[in-house]
């Protein structure tokens, strides 16, 4: 086509009508206020359980985190033996669950095996991850703590004298919540340590062999101390899981209201107060619980938060 | 380290070299690497040995229960015999639909607002590191804040109670994993589309969104697989009920739920039938699974 230079151009597009573009800014609004909604939530949440522990919050101050009474009579109630137990058995799980999470992680992120076994291990160990709490629960319930109950037995005849195992397993207990999560939290630290260990640049590791480092030399004192925040990050995503699962724990965990050295002990945690009263609660007992909601909901805030911050700076390098 | 001198050119064979060069297998360094290594071996092992028992066991004794009674018939009382969890199978159903038709929506429009316009601003990564905290947040606190929201306000415990906590719960997943889908579309689409004279709606809609859906589907199937196993926020706001759901503002069965109460009583035929409900549970976890990495493979 030849265009003639007096020949007049008709502009393609007429301008859109302010409807279509009020619409459109409409839209991006719209999305906005969805994502807005994240941060709305967050805050409800502490508001509205703030604002329904509040008579429990007045009554009993701080007290209700250092005592250890739970009276539905007298309507005199305290959490400390929950708290104690949250914090006792997220850590046990930590305690054997670290070691075996890095080792796995190390195991799944060097050349140990081939690619094509590696594959079905990673998805497996992911497997693990989302197998719902009450199944675990189900498992401990009849193979677990039979099993751990002999195990048990023979350690505190063994070793009684330690504080740890001073009373005889009998059954469900701190030691049984422990494992269980320890279990469930193992696909965490794995899944997030591999990923930091992955992200270690290739020279760095190319450089320690050329230097003659032994492969284990490398990760020890190259790679490791690379993906370390990375690993710490992790640990402590997989230490707020811990610290509020509830399921498995309500199983296998007792539900005995005190906070007792012995790890065959049983023992409760705040989760599982939470699941074993609040379908029946009422009045003061609600806002009791509320508060024991409250300070679970404090524990793994803070503990999320510090994750992020290290997991981001990670992403950042 | 023992330093060896390099040979110098007068040195006539190479083959001392080689064989100082060559690791000892009793060599103090060498016997370490070997030790580690078959540390990170017992390490994988110990890692898989729970997952093959829990998997075994809920194949062994849920297998041996399954049939079709299951979804026709309603839980047995405590001494009788039979029985199925066909209420609490369709009550699941009706909490996870609620708690998807909430937390779709919801989560893939803050996905496009967080990818789309205001990728990379301040704003983008304060909801960004929320979304992470709430995804944190456990799921009985959760549990406790459906109570405070809805069941107090409605004055009982429902099926729209369970189902609003499980879209909270499902919410940060989906927007998390939307959020990544949609910035892997690349940008010359988008410029493309805004060429044509689209504006923003029609570039998402009909441009952005559709690439992004496959992955985006992978995020949905696993909060929705995530949600259905979910028991602590459902046991006290979608609580339990011993027969076919009525409607979505009363009391509702979920297979969770019921796999909880019946392994903790006494009477084998419902321990048995908790087995037969974990193993609907995990096999509905599994094939989400095997079904997300599947969509994302044909990508």
């Amino acid at each position: 086509m030849v265009v003639s230079p007096n020949q007049k151009i008709e502009p393609m597009q007429r301008d859109r009508s302010p409807l279509a573009r009020n619409l459109d800014t409409a839209f991006v609004w719209l999305t906005g206020g969805f994502a807005s909604l994240i941060a709305i939530l967050l805050i409800t949440i502490a508001i509205r359980v703030g604002i329904d522990a509040s008579p429990a919050m007045a009554k009993f101050g701080l007290g209700f985190l250092f005592e250890s009474r739970w009276d539905p009579v007298t309507e005199v109630y305290s959490a400390f033996p929950q708290i104690y137990g949250t914090i006792v058995s997220s850590f046990l799980a930590l305690l054997l669950a670290v070691p075996v999470g890095i080792g796995v992680a190390i195991f799944l992120s060097e050349d140990f095996i081939p690619e094509k076994i590696q594959r079905p291990v990673v998805f497996l160990v992911e497997l693990l991850a989302a197998i719902p709490s009450v199944v675990y629960g189900l498992w401990g319930i009849f193979v677990l703590i039979p099993v751990l109950r002999d195990m048990g037995k023979g350690i505190h005849q063994s070793l009684g004298w330690l504080p740890f195992f001073s009373t005889s397993p009998s059954g469900p207990g701190m030691y049984v919540a422990g494992i269980i999560l320890a279990i469930m939290i193992l696909p965490i630290i794995t899944a997030i340590s591999r990923d930091a260990l992955v992200a270690v640049p290739l020279e760095l590791r190319q450089a320690a062999y050329g230097l003659g480092a032994t492969r284990w030399e490398t990760i020890f004192k190259i790679i490791l101390p690379a993906a370390f925040s990375g690993v710490v990050g992790g640990i402590m995503l997989a230490l707020g899981r811990a610290m509020g699962e509830t399921m498995a724990v309500t199983m296998v965990i007792g539900n005995a209201n005190k906070a007792s050295v012995s790890l065959f002990d049983q023992g409760s945690t705040v989760s599982s107060l939470l699941a074993n009263q609040f379908a029946e609660a009422s009045g003061l007992q609600v806002s009791s619980l509320m508060y024991a909601a409250i300070v679970l909901f404090a524990l793994t805030l803070v503990v999320n938060i510090l994750a992020q911050v290290v997991v981001q700076r990670v992403n950042r390098i | 380290m023992n330093s060896t001198p390099f040979p110098t050119p007068e040195d006539s064979s190479n083959q001392g070299l080689i064989n100082r060069l060559k690791r000892q297998p009793s060599s103090p360094r060498t016997l370490f690497n070997t030790v580690m290594t078959v540390i990170v071996f017992v390490c994988a092992a110990i890692a898989i040995v729970p997952l093959v028992a829990v998997l075994w066991y809920v194949l062994e004794k849920g297998g041996s229960r399954l049939s079709l009674e299951l979804f026709t018939q309603l839980p047995p009382p405590p001494n009788a015999l039979g029985g199925g969890f066909g209420n609490a199978f369709i009550g699941t159903l009706m909490t996870v639909g609620i708690g998807s038709a909430i937390a779709i929506p919801c989560g893939i429009l803050a996905a496009i607002f967080l990818s789309e316009f205001a990728a990379g601003t301040r704003l983008a990564n304060w909801i960004g590191f929320l979304t992470n905290v709430l995804s944190g947040v456990p799921s009985i606190v959760v549990g406790v804040f459906a109570y405070s929201m809805v069941v107090l306000t409605m004055g009982g415990f429902s099926a729209i109670a369970g189902g609003f906590a499980l879209a909270v719960l499902m919410l940060p997943i989906i927007v998390r994993t939307a959020t990544e889908s949609l910035a892997l579309v690349p940008q010359e689409a988008r410029q493309a589309a805004v060429g044509l004279g689209a504006t923003r709606f029609q570039t998402v809609a009909r441009v952005v969104l559709p690439a992004a859906l496959p992955p985006i589907l992978t995020g949905v199937m696993l909060a929705v697989a995530r949600a259905s196993g979910e028991t602590a926020p459902l046991i006290f706001t979608a609580l339990f009920n011993n027969f076919w759901p009525k409607g979505v503002s009363e009391p509702i069965a979920t297979l969770s739920v019921l796999v909880y109460n019946f392994a903790t009583t006494p009477y084998k035929n419902q321990q048995e039938l908790a087995a037969a409900g974990s193993l609907i549970l995990v096999l509905m976890v599994t094939i989400a699974s095997i079904g997300s990495r599947l969509i994302v493979k044909r990508k």
